[in-house]
């Protein structure tokens, strides 16, 4: 049963990478503009934290990961239009699956890989030991 | 009744409750969320490859280390094609939906030429590195690095395939609802190449180099 | 000009191959002279082969499965024949041989047995049960099943040309690199399943977007049927896993080919990383298989209870959680690899812990059984027997699960008998009583109850006798994949293992008969009412088979157990209901793309399997020409007018009797 009260255009998603053009073409290449800025802005500092001295050192990986991180949110939202609205709910739903699945098999694998090298021995040396 | 239906919107934000759900989804949000769920797929790809680089990343029999052979400031270029060529591609998609033919066509061409420069460079960078002695036979570390970033050009390569494909089609059939949906699909998958590409220069070139 | 292709690759010296390629290909030869002197051909391409109907892929899905079930337990029954005898002895199969059919055995079992079954099953029946028209992307789908048949016959191929691998059904390296097997064994397997790979994720892609967005008006997820749900989280684990399977083999196939360094023993290559990678695929795996197969016991064991699922919710939860946990347990499959305490002990809790929500499933169906009045028809039987047995199985596997068990355990035959139990019991049982259960549904008629009877007791009591003394003669000490021992202890057990392939074996020819004998007496078993079960779900408020736009008027659903509903509130006053508003409906087109992408798919893995470097290239141009020119369609839908719509309807209501079912008996 629908009526006007319920809210129809609430139910349907949008698709992953469509967004509401109410505001028409300037606003929207606006959007793109600002989501290249900071793309530009973040790549330019992470390339220069790789390189400074200027950094205390141990904190570079970090720095990195962290801007990397906020490059790939800043594609999501002005390229790829994800937002926290409703009707984008499912596709974070999708995203976060596939980051959770991304996250275990790295991190899994890394933990994992990293036991046993530290338990096994090296195979080029377990090579020497069969001539 | 218009302020009990507000109110229980209100607690229902969501609308995880059973009453509204109207039926299946159009054609449009279909094809895109089935896509959508591919490049996850394919992003779980990337991490298995990813992974298996980052496990290997010392292994350089004796050979040449990343720090060795990676060159930033190219990477510095190749990183600003790509992104500049995702940036025309959302003018590209702004055109498709506003069903402007020229403007996509000159936008898609564009892309299509800053993706191409991305790949002369990696291209030229990984023959250099064979010439040196530094292929991927040389050693685990050099097979997952071009492994991992080849499979990454290796669907650029695809995507610019597939991008004059969609050329093609606009030029020869126009903005048909079926066509437009593939330039929404494009687009997914041309922004998803340049998000990987952000771990990849990171992980791969920064953290190498730095290392 | 053919690469390493020469006359040398068919093994004209092994009798058993080129006794099985000959009537393999004199059967396959007749049957297709058959069909082409019926005239049957047309048919054929026009209502199968370039199908894009969900139904139609479902089935043929299911019938690849079948006939690679006969393959693989021929491998099982060669392999128990000289296990049984090979005391002190070289038996019949000489090693090569014999390490080429456990391969073989496993690789089919696992990637064209099981997954085509549960695949197919759940194509046939998910739309069905969501109240839809098709799945979402119907000629993608079309392109998955002819790419997971090409897989299939390359790998069917290698009986007679060239061998297939011998490093069991997961090539670990370094036995699997190219120094320790140099032919085109292992080419084969990975070119096979890189390819069938693409078909399953594309299955996967297609059956999540389906569930997601396609369900009818006023089917929230929670009035979903649980087969629905199982559905939803196998086919997110086959999107989520099977691409680290990809990658994997990828990696196994640069080191192959172009001379990397992954695996390597030399040069820095890691053999550990294969397993772990490989292993972070083959977990999800067994649950992929597992999921949908729990999907078809919740929808048996509520119709044949008479009673809506106990614990739907709880249900939801299980599958789930069951589904997030199975991506957290892979190490469990190589504890033995050299991984310290900690990392062992946190990865055996898991797998312990992913043992519950199994547990709360087993409960909800035997809830679910208690106070209805239960029948016993072949899907039942087939629900009961897969309870007690998988019971077992799991029991087995959280014994597995604590290390130090399985450092002695580990690749010996209680292993073997483990998974078995629980793919055999689980998966197998599950797909058998989904085959019976909705074979009315697919062709109209239902399968002869008493051949289907005695095959459910032959495969139960088969079951046990082969596999149980696996267990025994594994804590005895026997390793895995053996082609011959000295311990005397061992033979009897092996013996009556042996006898236990017989009488699956016999299992197997009751069901044949069963198939053979219903449709010479389909008249007989002909089902009119689409119910002949008295269903719960809505698949069964359609025809059998259903039209091909499965409904006419897209369903409205209130609740769960949608069709058990509509015939509770079917009143006899509703007899002279008005008829609904047809329309026209809109199908998508018959297509040729998969096939043709599949045959290009063929010549490309045969020829990077051989390398014939210009047919790699001639293959993979044609592929990509059958992708513009499909995507160069004008007309990729028909209209079925509402006039047509009407006619169909109404002569399906008429054969079911008036009323969508009148209010069945519990």
């Amino acid at each position: 049963m629908t009526n006007g009260h319920h809210e129809i255009d609430h139910n349907i998603d949008i698709a992953p990478g469509d967004e509401h053009f109410e505001g028409g073409i300037g606003e929207r290449v606006l959007g793109y503009l600002t989501g290249l800025g900071l793309a530009i802005l973040l790549t330019a500092t992470s390339f220069f934290v790789a390189g400074t001295d200027l950094v205390w050192q141990p904190s570079i990986p970090v720095a990195l990961v962290v801007l990397a991180i906020a490059q790939m949110g800043v594609h999501l939202v002005f390229f790829l239009h994800l937002t926290t609205g409703a009707d984008n709910t499912n596709n974070v739903l999708a995203l976060a699956f596939g980051v959770l699945i991304v996250m275990l098999v790295i991190g899994g694998s890394l933990w994992i890989m990293a036991n046993l090298n530290h338990n096994m021995m090296p195979m080029d040396q377990l090579m020497q030991m069969q001539r | 009744m218009a302020d009990t239906t507000t109110a229980y919107a209100q607690s229902d934000p969501h609308h995880v409750r059973a009453v509204e759900y109207t039926g299946p989804a159009s054609k449009r949000i279909v094809t895109g969320y089935g896509f959508w769920i591919f490049i996850l797929s394919d992003m779980v790809m990337f991490s298995a490859f990813f992974a298996a680089y980052a496990v290997l990343l010392g292994q350089t029999a004796g050979g040449p280390s990343g720090a060795q052979l990676f060159d930033l400031p190219n990477v510095a270029i190749e990183t600003g094609f790509l992104l500049a060529s995702s940036f025309t591609c959302g003018l590209a998609t702004i055109a498709a939906d506003a069903r402007n033919k020229f403007w996509f066509q000159i936008a898609m061409a564009i892309t299509c030429l800053f993706g191409l420069a991305f790949l002369t460079i990696e291209g030229r960078e990984f023959a250099s590195l064979v010439a040196r002695g530094a292929g991927p036979t040389r050693s685990a570390f050099l097979s997952a690095f071009f492994t991992l970033v080849g499979c990454h050009g290796l669907h650029v390569s695809g995507g610019i395939l597939w991008l004059l494909t969609m050329m093609a089609q606009v030029f020869a059939k126009g903005f048909r609802a079926d066509i437009q949906r593939r330039i929404l699909c494009f687009a997914l998958f041309w922004h998803a190449l340049d998000i990987i590409w952000i771990a990849v220069f990171t992980v791969v070139y920064l953290l190498g180099s730095a290392a | 000009m053919l690469g390493k292709l020469n006359w040398s690759a068919i093994p004209i010296d092994q009798p058993i191959p080129m006794i099985t390629s000959a009537v393999v290909a004199l059967g396959v030869l007749g049957i297709l002279a058959w069909v082409a002197l019926k005239g049957h051909l047309p048919y054929l391409w026009h209502e199968w082969i370039t199908s894009v109907d969900h139904k139609r892929i479902g089935v043929m899905y299911t019938l690849l499965a079948m006939v690679m079930l006969l393959r693989g337990f021929a491998d099982a029954i060669m392999m128990r024949g000289q296990q049984a005898f090979a005391l002190h002895s070289n038996g019949y199969l000489p090693p090569e041989h014999f390490n080429q059919i456990f391969s073989a055995h496993g690789t089919i079992m696992i990637f064209f047995v099981a997954m085509p079954f549960v695949i197919g099953l759940m194509n046939l029946v998910v739309p069905l049960q969501l109240g839809a028209r098709d799945v979402a992307f119907p000629t993608l789908n079309s392109v998955g099943f002819w790419l997971t048949a090409t897989g299939a016959l390359l790998v069917n191929i290698s009986l007679v040309i060239g061998e297939f691998a011998r490093t069991g059904w997961l090539p670990y390296p370094p036995l699997s690199e190219l120094t320790y097997s140099p032919g085109v064994g292992v080419d084969y397997y990975l070119w096979s399943l890189e390819i069938s790979g693409v078909g399953t994720l594309v299955a996967g892609i297609n059956l999540v977007t389906t569930v997601l967005k396609l369900r009818t008006k006023g089917m929230s997820l929670l009035r979903m049927p649980m087969f629905c749900w199982t559905t939803l989280a196998s086919n997110l684990l086959i999107v989520a896993a099977f691409p680290i399977l990809t990658a994997t083999l990828a990696m196994l196939i640069l080191d192959r080919y172009f001379g990397f360094h992954f695996f390597t023993n030399e040069a820095g290559g890691n053999v550990m990383m294969f397993m772990n990678l490989i292993w972070a695929w083959g977990h999800p795996e067994v649950y992929i298989l597992i999921l949908p197969a729990f999907g078809v016991f919740s929808e048996v064991v509520s119709t044949f209870s008479g009673k809506p699922l106990f614990g739907y919710r709880s249900m939801v939860l299980a599958t789930m959680a069951i589904c997030v946990i199975s991506f957290m347990v892979w190490l469990h499959h190589f504890f033995t690899m050299g991984a310290g305490p900690d990392v062992n002990a946190i990865f055996g809790i898991a797998s312990m812990i992913i043992a519950v929500p199994t547990g709360v499933k087993i409960y909800n169906w035997l809830f679910t059984m208690y106070g209805g009045r239960v029948r016993f028809a072949t899907p039942m039987l087939w629900s009961i027997g897969f309870m007690v047995t998988f019971i077992i199985g799991g029991l087995t596997g959280v014994l597995l699960a604590v290390p130090p068990a399985d450092f002695l355990l580990h690749n010996s035959l209680f292993l073997v008998a483990h998974f078995h139990n629980v793919i055999i019991g689980g998966v197998l049982f599950g797909a058998f009583a989904g085959y019976t259960y909705w074979f009315p549904k697919a062709f109209g008629f239902r399968l002869h109850e008493g051949f289907g009877k005695a095959a459910f007791w032959f495969w139960l009591v088969g079951f046990y006798v082969a596999f149980m003394p696996l267990y025994a003669v594994g804590m005895l000490g026997m390793t895995r994949r053996m082609q011959h021992y000295d311990v005397p202890e061992w033979q009897p057990w092996l013996m009556v293992a042996a006898f236990g392939a017989v009488l699956i074996l016999i299992g197997i020819i009751c069901q044949i008969m069963q198939l053979v004998v219903s449709i010479r007496r389909r008249d007989e078993l002909r089902d009119r009412t689409g119910d002949p079960w008295h269903g719960r779900s809505l698949e069964w408020a359609t025809a059998s088979p259903p039209p091909v736009f499965n409904f006419a008027i897209p369903p409205d659903v209130r609740g769960e157990d949608a069709y058990w509903a509509m015939k509770r509130h079917a009143q006899p006053q509703d007899v002279e209901k008005t008829e609904p508003d047809y329309e026209d409906i809109e199908m998508p087109r018959n297509s040729p793309t998969g096939f043709v992408c599949a045959f290009f798919a063929t010549i490309m893995g045969f020829a990077l399997i051989w390398h014939i470097w210009w047919m790699v290239a001639a293959g993979f141009v044609g592929a990509f020409a059958t992708f513009v020119a499909f995507a160069w369609r004008d007309h990729d839908e028909y209209v079925i007018p509402a006039a047509e719509v009407a006619r169909i309807d109404r002569a399906n209501l008429a054969e079911r009797g008036a009323l969508p079912g009148t209010a069945g008996s519990a």
